[in-house]
């Protein structure tokens, strides 16, 4: 009884930490005022959020079938979404994506 | 149930508002990654709407390779649309009204969703799959049952159709050897008539984007330049995306693990040859996207893709026939082992699958190679 | 907690989706498109814990996998010419 109370408790604060990551990314994606901070806001949040999610599912997750298969997607995440990431932020310095937020539109 | 209904409304409000914006967009490729994006909203609807096959075949499909082919082609012709002139835009936007409208009213003949009295739930066929295809195939995923067995004739039109488009795409855009070799004494002949030759003229063309000696190099003659020019990029490649590099070498065979689980697992899951098969062609693409289509081509020899591209349909129509030598209808599987039908269905059901799936990988395969040595050599 | 889960996510994806029609330009697009196909990832998580299925977590696990090829194709085939070299570079933007 008192373990699976614990149990409840340990994913619902895992899943309230990872949705306050990924609602507070989602801001910072919308509300920060050029790539590169877009890009540290979103991409970093993305995966603890992610990551702290999938671990609060993964408690309540009922059966290895269930499990294993959040497992291999959490793991799957933390290799391809920085990666994305990190491909993207490097592409645009190489395209001249510049810092200063504001004249982005004139240069169409 | 609330809470499926919210997830039910706002995914579709997020799906209407990606129509209206990709609508919006003028710039082709930011249009194209907007569907993508769609696709990944009507994913997650299908899932909600217990659909997972569907969805499956959207998630493979449309994140996967679509987008991909897109891009493909719109390298190959511009990225930007015309502006439609105003007076011109009244003809659409009446058809688009009109269209609407009648769809709206036809809508009004649909059943509640989830009503149990629909003609759809009440039809002795849908019983007749949902129960007895337990029995007869013995397969858990009835969508398989029905899509390899109670209908495979339909599934292998379907397939044909998708061969037919392996074949086309590859005739049209692909440039064998010997129309490269004419276009080339072609293009020769050209530049010693006139005054200017057409290679230089591309050259500084070329130069104006990258730098003045990658123009120098693109005047060169044809052959050697594609070589010099590969190696350069891929020592540009080494230098620059690393860490892409890695993760998609360790991704990569999970990729072709997963499709492998998809394809052999299609009886139980989500799943089957179609969507295997797409999977399979988005591993092979991403491989060819980082490292070039020359590291892929070591691998899997042009040769070799298009020559698997009929297999699959030979592999299919050839068990049909295979059955009908063993005493039974074209695609009986039950004939395939004798007094255990639902063994036969099951190794029938499975070879099928893997033929559609060998298919449609080598005709994604094909496709995307195609579009991308089309840009390479234009 | 689930359900607050599903909410949060549908507010992120829709912010997300904001980001990704105002732009400006690719760069800005394709990061809030990749965002939000991990958005999509868990969403479709948490859809499968919910109702207790676990093959619904093959497609999260399908997107997990080729949710960047789509990015990578956008850079590769509108960026890093160089591999694919093609003569129409100036309209290709």
């Amino acid at each position: 009884m008192s373990l699976s109370l614990l149990i409840d408790i340990a994913s619902g604060a895992l899943l309230l930490a990872g949705c306050l990551l990924v609602v507070s990314g989602a801001v910072g994606l919308l509300r920060l005022p050029d790539f590169y901070t877009r890009t540290h806001a979103g991409s970093l949040t993305d995966a603890a959020g992610a990551t702290l999610l999938l671990l609060g599912l993964l408690l309540q997750a009922d059966g290895w079938q269930s499990g294993v298969r959040l497992v291999l997607i959490m793991l799957f995440l933390l290799v391809t979404s920085p990666t994305a990431a990190h491909a993207l932020a490097q592409a645009a310095r190489r395209d001249g994506e510049r810092l200063p937020a504001g004249d982005d539109e004139g240069r169409r | 149930m609330s809470l499926l209904v919210l997830m039910d409304v706002s995914l579709f409000t997020l799906l209407l508002a990606t129509a209206l914006a990709i609508t919006r967009l003028r710039a082709l490729y930011e249009a194209t990654m907007l569907t993508a994006l769609a696709g990944l909203l009507s994913a997650s609807l299908f899932v909600v709407l217990d659909a997972l096959d569907v969805a499956i075949t959207e998630a493979a499909v449309g994140t996967g390779i679509s987008t991909v082919l897109f891009i493909a082609a719109l390298r190959l012709t511009r990225s930007r649309e015309a502006v439609t002139p105003r007076r011109r835009l009244w003809s659409g936007g009446a058809v688009a009204v009109l269209l609407g409208a009648t769809l709206l009213y036809a809508a009004q003949d649909l059943p509640p969703f989830a009503e149990p009295d629909t003609p759809v739930q009440t039809n002795p066929v849908t019983q007749t799959y949902l129960h007895e295809s337990q029995e007869d195939i013995g397969v858990p995923n009835t969508v398989a049952a029905v899509l390899a067995s109670y209908r495979g004739y339909d599934t292998l039109g379907e397939l044909v159709v998708i061969f037919t488009a392996g074949v086309t795409v590859p005739l049209l855009l692909l440039r064998t050897r010997r129309r490269a070799e004419r276009d080339e004494a072609h293009a020769g002949e050209e530049g010693a008539e006139g005054g200017t030759e057409p290679g230089t003229e591309h050259g500084t063309e070329h130069g104006r984007e990258h730098s003045a000696e990658h123009g120098a190099e693109h005047g060169a003659e044809h052959g050697t330049e594609k070589g010099a020019e590969h190696r350069s990029a891929r020592a540009v490649v080494m230098s620059e995306y690393r860490v892409l590099r890695v993760a998609s070498k360790v991704l990569m065979p999970f990729i072709l693990l997963f499709a492998c689980y998809v394809l052999f697992h299609g009886d139980y899951g989500p799943g089957g040859g179609f969507q295997a098969g797409v999977i399979f062609a988005a591993g092979f693409v991403l491989y060819s996207l980082v490292f070039g289509i020359g590291e892929v081509e070591r691998v899997l020899p042009w040769p070799v893709m298009l020559g698997l591209v009929p297999v699959g349909v030979l592999l299919y129509a050839g068990l049909g026939v295979a059955n009908m030598a063993l005493g039974g209808a074209f695609l009986d599987y039950d004939t395939l082992v004798p007094g255990h039908p639902e063994e036969g269905q099951h190794y029938g059901i499975l070879i099928i699958e893997t033929g559609v799936g060998i298919t449609v990988a080598a005709v994604l395969i094909a496709v995307y190679y195609s579009f991308a040595n089309r840009g390479a050599r234009r | 907690m689930l359900a607050a889960a599903v909410i949060a996510l549908l507010v992120a994806m829709a912010l997300t989706l904001v980001r990704a029609f105002v732009g400006p330009r690719l760069y800005n697009r394709l990061l809030a498109i990749n965002v939000f196909g991990t958005k999509t990832v868990l969403f479709i998580s948490v859809v499968g814990v919910l109702s207790g299925r676990p093959y619904i977590f093959d497609i999260a696990l399908l997107y997990a996998l080729v949710n960047f090829v789509s990015t990578i194709a956008v850079l590769r085939l509108t960026h890093l010419d160089e591999l694919l070299p093609s003569s129409d570079e100036g309209t290709a933007r």
